[in-house]
């Protein structure tokens, strides 16, 4: 692969490599020592225009255990409003001799027309509404450690879909790994066209958490549990009523999370609106994987980085 | 100069020959010393009206000028386009509007004529002095805020009972921004729920076109609707009309043959306002104009600076080139289209709509001659390099499109012979 652009990029057998690489990197972790020379003498770039602590992090430490030149540049605000157009400021960067390119824009399709216009690998770290692909990646490998395959199991995703990047790259990764996945939210936070995709992508949709917690959907119970950051300025677009009245639609309270078998994992990317989208009994639950999705994201950013920039794997990485 | 151009087909049916004097009017027999122009194969058409054009001088001289708009519209087959009102500044004052008359009647390749703002710099809120426009020496009679639809029902209503002192109409940008926001920029539907793109639901030109015409029928005055995308406009349109409702419409050359998929790798060429629709639409459009719910076919030719589309999708500039390739592309979209409806939707009606007289006139004596000659059998494959536009936003580059123009021309006077643009001074060679 030349870049990581979208999950569509990757074929099951790369997806199910690159998970193979971050378990190796996992174990890295656990070491008093945790560089790597594998990117010595390779220059990252991670180029943030939207505030991003967890995901430039990642990206940041990925590189640095990897023992890549990490060089972070903010540019926040629009090129557009400052007069140089995005193709200017990118190549700028590139210009100073860059072998990787993370990029998060505000703007959906941003990495795709940033990978046209330079030679450096390019990773997509959030593209506006499109993809996360790392976060799906991260989210998969995180489930495969505690269900084993994916194949077959259930996963609920449940929030505002039609703003997440998580979402959409994650319905494309579970379902590509065999997972059977429904999507959950109130028909305004559903993305137009959503009937023909899901049929078309062969995932299920619900409005009703309750129902879909409880196993009364095609798929039965889920055997993991997905939540999405919601905004609480959704309101002024009329997407709901109230914090109060989604959270009980479609948080996940304290009721619901009883209605979850203890082995069930919940997920969430983060930052969590704790009281909102899910209850603090259930993000400090013994089942949340919360924090352990942090820590895969790191074996993920790594084996990524590894996989686009470290050429020919030769003595392999240990 | 007078000209005998020999053996043209009048409107795909009949030769004959044609003959122009040297005031630049048919006559019914060879002017002595005429240059002879050899028209063999080819059709005779009026010479096309262009509804909509954005030549963008005053102010982004950097993506088109009166001059190179004017002769990107020769090449196209035009001999009159109306120039968009959102300039900067915006054509809301008589005196910019007779500059931008000024300056076409010096490129004179084509009659430009202004389109006057309905708004005072667009805004929607006060009237422009539509009828200051309409007295100056441009004699602006087509008014429209287009790139911003006048969406205060209120001051729309005004707009249309105003305009009947002097038999003005209202082009309207149908959009409303509640629905479509200044961020939408993907047909909603399935592939903008997939790529994650602000949805510009076909609703939202619906509802303006639908209260326009109520509004139109109200006010006992003249509407014309810009652009039109929808098959839901395409029946509200079919609707108005059949309860004598004064409406006209027009489409634009890439409603016609382009679709939302194009969008799937961001590419902000395609990225246009009205956004481009499903194949439904387009077959709904295609259908209309052929049986006259939509009267004319419109470029919205809108030039961008190369740093203007090198955004993100989201950021980049809306618009896409046309006045080169029109009738190409309405060959190809519409392969049966007789050329006399080609005529009637390319130039016969959209002049009757914007009130020039010299323009879409039969091809008989004593009427100014403004004509095109196509090659009806040749076809093209466009060059965005090749173009006379200083822009190269063209979703064209590449494709292959039916019938060349070979000869245009205006007033008279050649102004594109084999397919390149006529020398200034030359027409004695």
């Amino acid at each position: 692969m030349k870049h990581l652009l979208s999950i569509d990029d990757l074929s099951t057998d790369e997806i199910i490599q690159l998970f193979e690489t971050a378990a190796d990197m996992h174990d890295v972790q656990g070491r008093e020592v945790k560089k790597l020379p594998a990117l010595r003498g390779r220059t990252v770039v991670n180029m943030f225009f939207e505030d991003s602590t967890r995901t430039r992090s990642s990206f940041e430490i990925a590189g640095k255990w990897l023992s890549a030149d990490v060089i972070n540049v903010s540019a926040k605000g629009s090129s557009a409003s400052k007069g140089e157009s995005l193709r200017d400021t990118v190549l700028t960067v590139c210009a100073m001799g860059v072998d990787g390119l993370v990029i998060r824009h505000p703007a959906s399709g941003a990495a795709v027309q940033v990978s046209q216009w330079v030679d450096a690998a390019v990773v997509n770290a959030g593209d506006g509404m499109h993809e996360h692909p790392t976060q799906a990646l991260l989210d998969a490998y995180t489930l495969r450690r505690h269900l084993g395959s994916l194949e077959g199991r259930h996963v609920a995703i449940v929030g505002d879909l039609t703003h997440s990047r998580v979402f959409r790259s994650n319905v494309q990764c579970l379902t590509r790994l065999g997972a059977r996945v429904t999507v959950v939210a109130p028909p305004t936070l559903m993305p137009s066209g959503i009937g023909a995709w899901s049929a078309a992508a062969g995932f299920e949709t619900s409005y009703d958490l309750d129902e879909v917690l409880r196993g009364a959907g095609v798929h039965g119970r889920p055997d993991a549990v997905m939540m999405l950051r919601v905004q609480r300025e959704r309101m002024s677009g009329a997407f709901f009523p109230s914090p109060r009245e989604y959270t009980v639609g479609y948080g996940l309270t304290r009721d619901r999370l009883a209605l979850l078998e203890p082995d069930v994992p919940i997920c969430h990317p983060g930052p969590m609106n704790r009281g909102l989208e899910i209850a603090a009994d259930a993000a400090d639950a013994a089942q949340s994987v919360v924090l352990e999705q942090v820590s895969s994201g790191l074996a993920i950013r790594m084996a990524v980085l590894y996989h686009l920039l470290a050429g020919e794997p030769e003595g392999g990485i240990a | 100069m007078s000209l005998v151009i020999k053996g043209a087909s009048l409107l795909g049916e009949g030769t004959t020959d044609l003959f122009i004097d040297d005031t630049g009017t048919f006559v019914d027999a060879a002017p002595s010393g005429a240059e002879t122009v050899d028209a063999d194969g080819l059709v005779a058409l009026p010479g096309l009206v262009d509804l909509h054009t954005h030549l963008r001088e005053p102010g982004r001289e950097d993506a088109e000028t009166i001059l190179t708009g004017s002769q990107a519209a020769a090449l196209g087959g035009y001999t009159a386009v109306l120039a968009m009102a959102n300039t900067s500044p915006v054509t809301d004052t008589a005196e910019a509007a007779t500059r931008v008359w000024e300056l076409g009647r010096e490129a004179g390749l084509v009659h430009v004529q202004p389109v006057g703002a309905v708004t005072r710099g667009l805004a929607g809120e006060e009237l422009a002095e539509l009828g200051l426009m309409h007295r100056s020496r441009a004699g602006v009679t087509v008014f429209s805020d287009d790139g911003k639809c006048v969406h205060d029902a209120r001051v729309m209503r005004r707009a249309l009972e105003y305009v009947k002192a002097f038999g003005g109409v209202v082009s309207q940008h149908s959009q409303d921004p509640s629905l479509a926001g200044p961020a939408a920029c993907c047909h909603e539907g399935e592939l903008s729920g997939r790529l994650g793109l602000p949805g510009w639901p076909g609703i939202a030109e619906e509802v303006i076109v639908a209260r326009d015409v109520m509004l139109a029928r109200h006010t006992g005055s003249r509407v014309h609707v810009a652009h039109v995308s929808t098959a839901g406009s395409v029946e509200v349109l079919r609707w108005a009309k059949a309860q004598g409702i004064d409406v006209t419409a027009e489409v634009t050359p890439h409603h016609l043959l382009l679709t939302t998929d194009l969008l799937v790798g961001y590419d902000p060429t395609y990225k246009v306002n009205p956004p481009l629709r499903p194949q439904e639409d387009v077959e709904a459009l295609r259908a209309a104009l052929v049986d006259g719910t939509i009267d004319a076919v419109a470029t919205d030719h809108a030039p961008h600076a190369r740093h203007d589309k090198e955004h993100a999708f989201v950021d980049a500039a809306f618009g896409m080139l046309g006045i080169e390739t029109a009738l190409g592309v309405v060959r190809t979209a519409l392969p049966d289209l007789s050329w006399a409806d080609v005529a009637r939707v390319m130039s016969v009606t959209p002049a009757r709509i914007a009130g020039l007289a010299a323009q879409g006139r039969p091809l008989a004596p004593g009427n100014p001659a403004n004509l095109v000659l196509v090659d009806p059998d040749a076809s093209v494959t466009v060059d965005r390099d090749a173009s006379a536009s200083l822009s190269r936003n063209n979703p064209w580059h590449g494709r292959s499109l039916s019938s060349r123009v070979v000869h245009t021309v205006y007033a008279g006077r050649v102004t594109v012979r084999d397919g390149a643009l006529a020398q200034a001074g030359a027409h004695s060679s």
